[in-house]
């Protein structure tokens, strides 16, 4: 199944597809937000926004808007 | 003596840079800015093995050298310049064992450039509770460095560091990644066209400004303008490179680096899920601002009162042991009491760094961000600006100084720039004695009218910095990182050391740094105040004893002494009759004399020190603005006392005192000396509602501190910003309060 990031539940995974250039900040591929690489929702701020990801090993925090951008294969679905 | 070897310690944020830093340096530290910009400088000395010295250089903390925002455009700039007196002759690259991988990132492009670089891999205490295990000489050996395993928490492996800058010539500067095979015809290209240069320098230098343009750039020698591709062609092969480095890393880190999976997670999870929580998350952060709060409000007020009262019988002690004159006054009361206004804000600086280097060092203020953020964005602050707005309702210096945690720099400025708007507590003295004056006792759904008046300023200063905050966000165009990517660091136990050293470097910028300015101007006021050119005021005392020996004393002093006599002579009687004490006719009236005495001698001070104040420079200045605060309902009196509270807005009760001739240590006399005073023109009482509550709204919005201008001075490196403050605050509050008397009169 095929979904973006702003759209997971909390505890939900997914592998992060391969995404058009330049959309993302630098930063946020820095960070280890790649291809390939597996993102967890770990938690949504009290007013939906910001969201909370752990990538890769890295903990961050991003707004919702960024995250309608990355686009993922649901790997692990929690039945929540 | 031998040259210094030049140290920069490099790093991401949250990998203990810092604790590193002050390990190597310990107190011997200097903390400036970088010329013409507000990014903190860090310098250190540092000894090492065999008499040699390093200094050491603590630079920003940066995720890569793809800039994206000022800190790390100085990195860069520093590592670009061979010519820059910074520019180092070894590089310390600091990482943190949990997140190695997204750590060698920025050392594999450091070492791409070709600088003698050690890797410095921290928090190995915590190797074996998150279950990593490392193979340091493999790593060693595939990255091509010298590896320093360390503990700041421990304080194991700074020696090795030290050992390896001491021998960084034996480091080798072979590139990791060979960046040119992105787009080989393009790296083709650049190396025909500059053949001299370094091809991955030369790719920096053309990426620098695709994500971000600084506010001043520095040019860099080498002709920049080679732009053969598009910026977004320049982003995309920019993600090629990361991807490439991230290739080349995980290769290495497969073989060197195990972590036992299950070993992982635990405390961090469950802090995070009470922390960041929807109630609870919410309700830990606001007790934990009751506490910040209350320690700078309250616990704060000991040390200060006793600062206050040093100072103060300091100065006497002056008076009383230099010869009287120009000089000793100069001491005792402009010099003296100068420092005396900067040593008291110490008290609160340290206690709310404390606090601030409690939350950052644990790991807490990124959560801070993440709970407020979507709060605080429609009025373009950072969710960290909390912190320093709640603060500034104790005082607005160091909530000013706790604005340096924010890293947007727009969003630390609109923070700075609307701080004095929140209520202090030098308004405090202000608001309660006007509200005494002017304000009806009476209820309102059984709450005071002066209760809900003093509420009231207060959610007006709020309501102000809020609504400046807004409007600042629209209009100032200030380039800075559009979007938000915020590491959220694992949870630590602060080091103790290194809360210290905040502690103790902010306390020390603030008196070096603000401390200069606030000295200067409070010798400036106390000069206007105690100075004048007029033989009226070098002849104040023999004009005002020959007056109180014509007339006596003024209407308001002739009845307090009469009214404190007549309750003096009562209470003697009244312990005579209850045999307290057996007295004879003598020395009763002995004993009201001397007490009458007292008291006329303390009008006549009082009396000569009014009519000094009105006819020195001071006085003049209230009078020539007189003009200007009448249609406001105040007079010239008032017009000195506003001026002289620009050295605390405190200092407003204090003057009227002196002005109105009544002894400044009782707050009942000055209260009903204010409501006495009856206004000529309109032969109604000076203190009414109409100028009560234009006073009170002056008060709220206007910039009435010359301390909180030189802290903004400071920690925007221009006259600009408080010059701004300065101008618009005060002209909002003048027109609210006018709007406000001329309706109410």
């Amino acid at each position: 199944m095929t979904t973006t990031v702003a759209h997971l539940r909390r505890g939900q995974k997914g592998i992060i597809k391969e995404f058009a250039d330049g959309i993302l900040p630098i930063k946020l591929l820095e960070l280890g937000c790649l291809p390939g690489n597996e993102i967890e929702l770990v938690q949504v701020a009290p007013l939906k926004d910001p969201i909370y990801i752990n990538v890769n090993g890295t903990h961050i925090a991003i707004r919702r808007s960024m995250a309608a951008l990355i686009e993922l294969e649901i790997t692990e679905d929690f039945p929540l | 003596m031998s040259k210094q070897i030049k140290v920069a310690l490099i790093g991401n944020p949250n990998t203990g840079k810092t604790s590193v830093f002050n390990q190597l340096t310990g107190l011997k530290q200097k903390v400036g800015n970088y010329p013409g910009i507000t990014v903190e400088k860090k310098e250190g000395v540092c000894k090492l093995p065999r008499g040699v010295k390093a200094h050491i250089l603590d630079l920003p903390g940066t995720y890569s050298l793809n800039t994206t925002s000022l800190d790390e455009s100085v990195v860069v700039e520093l590592l670009l310049n061979k010519n820059d007196k910074d520019f180092p002759d070894v590089a310390v690259v600091i990482s943190d064992v949990e997140n190695l991988k997204r750590n060698l990132l920025l050392f594999t492009q450091i070492k791409d450039l070709k600088i003698p670089v050690i890797l410095v891999i921290n928090m190995a205490d915590r190797m074996s509770r998150t279950g990593i295990s490392l193979d340091i000489e493999l790593l060693e050996e595939k990255l091509d460095t010298k590896i320093a395993l360390v503990s700041t928490r421990k304080g194991t492996g700074i020696d090795q560091i030290k050992d390896l800058i001491a021998d960084y010539k034996n480091l080798s500067i072979t590139p990791n990644v060979d960046t040119t095979v992105i787009a080989p015809d393009y790296f083709e290209k650049l190396k025909s066209t500059f053949p001299k240069e370094d091809l991955y320098k030369l790719w920096l230098v053309i990426t620098q400004d695709v994500n971000f343009m600084p506010i001043e750039k520095n040019p860099i020698t080498i002709a920049a303008s080679f732009a053969t591709k598009s910026k977004s062609e320049l982003k995309r092969l920019q993600q090629k490179e990361t991807i490439l480095r991230y290739q080349f890393i995980n290769g290495i880190l497969k073989q060197a680096y195990k972590v036992d999976i299950n070993a992982a997670k635990g405390l961090r999870a469950t802090l995070d899920k009470i922390l960041t929580h929807k109630i609870f998350g919410y309700l830990i952060f606001f007790v934990i601002l009751l506490t910040i709060f209350q320690a700078i409000y309250d616990w704060s007020s000991y040390p200060m009162d006793f600062i206050d009262e040093s100072f103060a019988s300091a100065s006497e002690w002056v008076k009383d042991t230099l010869p009287p004159g120009v000089f000793t006054n100069l001491i005792a009361e402009g010099i003296l009491a100068g420092i005396g206004g900067i040593v008291i804000f110490i008290p609160q600086i340290a206690f709310l760094f404390l606090f601030i280097a409690l939350l950052e060092e644990s790991g807490y203020m990124s959560r801070v961000v993440f709970l407020m953020d979507k709060l605080m964005r429609p009025f373009g602050l950072s969710g960290k600006s909390v912190v320093p707005l709640i603060s500034g309702t104790a005082c607005a210096i160091p909530a000013i100084m706790a604005t340096r945690t924010i890293e947007n720099w727009k969003e630390r400025l609109i923070t700075i720039l609307v701080t004095p708007f929140t209520t202090c507590s030098a308004r405090l003295p202000v608001y309660l004695i006007i509200i005494a004056l002017v304000i009806p006792e009476g209820r309102f759904l059984g709450l005071s009218y002066q209760a809900l008046t003093l509420m009231l300023l207060y959610l007006m200063g709020f309501g102000a910095a809020i609504f400046s905050a807004m409007i600042l966000n629209k209009i100032m165009k200030i380039k800075s990182k559009t979007f938000f990517v915020m590491e959220m660091p694992n949870y630590k136990l602060p080091l103790i050391k290194n809360v210290v050293y905040t502690v103790w470097e902010k306390t020390k910028s603030f008196v070096l740094g603000a401390g200069k300015i606030i000295l200067a101007i409070s010798i400036i006021l106390w000069f206007l105040g105690s100075n004048g050119f007029s033989d009226n005021f070098a002849n104040a005392d023999e004009i005002v004893s020959e007056q109180i020996e014509k007339q006596g004393f003024s209407d308001f002093n002739k009845t307090n002494i009469e009214s404190t006599m007549a309750s003096y002579k009562y209470a003697l009687q009244d312990s005579i009759e209850k045999k307290a004490y057996a007295l004879d006719h003598v020395a009763i009236s002995d004993s009201l004399r001397l007490k009458e005495m007292a008291l006329q001698e303390k009008a006549t001070n009082q009396e000569i020190a009014s009519y000094k104040l009105e006819n020195s420079y001071m006085g003049y200045m209230g009078k020539a603005i007189e003009p200007v605060v009448r249609p406001l309902g105040y007079d010239w009196k008032i017009g000195i006392a506003v001026l002289t509270s620009f050295a605390a807005r405190e200092v407003f009760v204090g003057t009227l005192a002196t002005i109105y001739s009544v002894g400044s240590d009782e707050e009942d006399t000055i209260k009903n000396r204010m409501a006495a005073e009856i206004d000529p023109r309109t032969k109604r009482p000076l203190f009414n509602l109409a100028s009560g509550i234009s006073l009170l709204l002056f008060y709220a919005f206007a910039m009435q501190c010359m301390s909180t201008l030189a802290i903004v001075k400071r920690e925007t490196n221009t006259w600009k910003w408080p010059a701004a403050q300065l101008v618009f605050m005060s002209l909002f509050a003048y027109i609210v309060a006018l709007i406000a008397y001329q309706i109410l009169k």
